[in-house]
């Protein structure tokens, strides 16, 4: 059994282009059969909403703090389609990571 | 004044193209595209200005495989009405890149989004990003020859029924 992952989904505002990169990842892990839930919030809600939420991962279309003690993964490729593959390798290994 | 069909969705008018375009830089160019939005009655006065003050602090310029491209977008309280606004510019201008601050991406092809419901947003945006990762369609809107060959381009490409 694998355990569910958690992964933030920040943007500017929290509901355009963040919507599009959650739905991105969750397709991403469900093709890879990892379960996880995902939840958005403002570049500006990070900090906060890591520390409740307590993500595996952050992935953003803007800035967000890096010393969350958690990955942050730049999610414009999945906007700008440059390096698509790459971010979702980069995704895929740690979801798959161990606790 | 672009006409308007009451009961379609319709996001692309050829007065809102702007093809040959110049601009000295993408507060200019944002500024010539939202005015041509606020005369067709689709933003309100303070639409231009929370665009450039979006745009400032997160850029929303995309280096994708063919042409640079910028969304800038603002919030839906300054939108009456939804409309793109599309500009094709001869010579390209810095935009900040989406998500990496400090870096600029030459944009070609501008789309100023008025997005008058936020629901709205998520699928105009979801379109936008799969029409540009079409390959060729962003090279054949740099070719078209006029505003209603890109209007025709958009149309086929970014639907959102």
């Amino acid at each position: 059994m694998v355990s569910e992952k958690r992964v933030l989904v920040a943007c500017g505002t929290a509901i355009a282009t963040a919507t599009v990169v959650a739905e991105k990842v969750k397709e991403i892990a469900k093709e890879a059969g990892i379960p996880v839930s995902v939840i958005q919030c403002k570049s500006a809600e990070t900090r906060g909403r890591a520390m409740v939420f307590k993500p595996h991962v952050i992935v953003a279309t803007t800035t967000v703090p890096q010393d969350l003690g958690v990955p942050v993964i730049n999610g414009v490729p999945f906007l700008s389609g440059i390096g698509i593959d790459a971010v979702k390798a980069q995704i895929l290994e740690v979801l798959r990571k161990e606790e | 004044m672009p006409s308007m069909n009451p009961d379609h969705t319709q996001w692309f008018y050829e007065d809102l193209v702007l093809k040959p375009m110049s601009a000295e830089s993408a507060v200019d160019a944002i500024t010539q595209l939202g005015t041509l939005l606020q005369k067709g009655g689709f933003v309100k006065e303070t639409f231009i200005p929370a665009v450039i003050q979006r745009e400032q602090e997160f850029s929303t310029g995309l280096p994708t495989a063919e042409v640079g491209v910028a969304i800038p977008h603002t919030d839906v309280e300054h939108v009456l009405r939804e409309a793109i606004a599309v500009g094709v510019l001869d010579k390209p201008v810095d935009f900040g890149e989406m998500g990496n601050p400090g870096n600029n991406v030459p944009v070609q092809i501008i789309c100023l989004l008025a997005v008058a419901k936020s629901e709205m947003m998520v699928k105009i945006l979801q379109s936008l990003v799969e029409m540009f990762q079409t390959p060729g369609v962003l090279k054949q809107i740099i070719q078209a020859k006029d505003a209603f060959e890109i209007v025709d381009i958009f149309r086929q490409h970014c639907q959102t029924e």
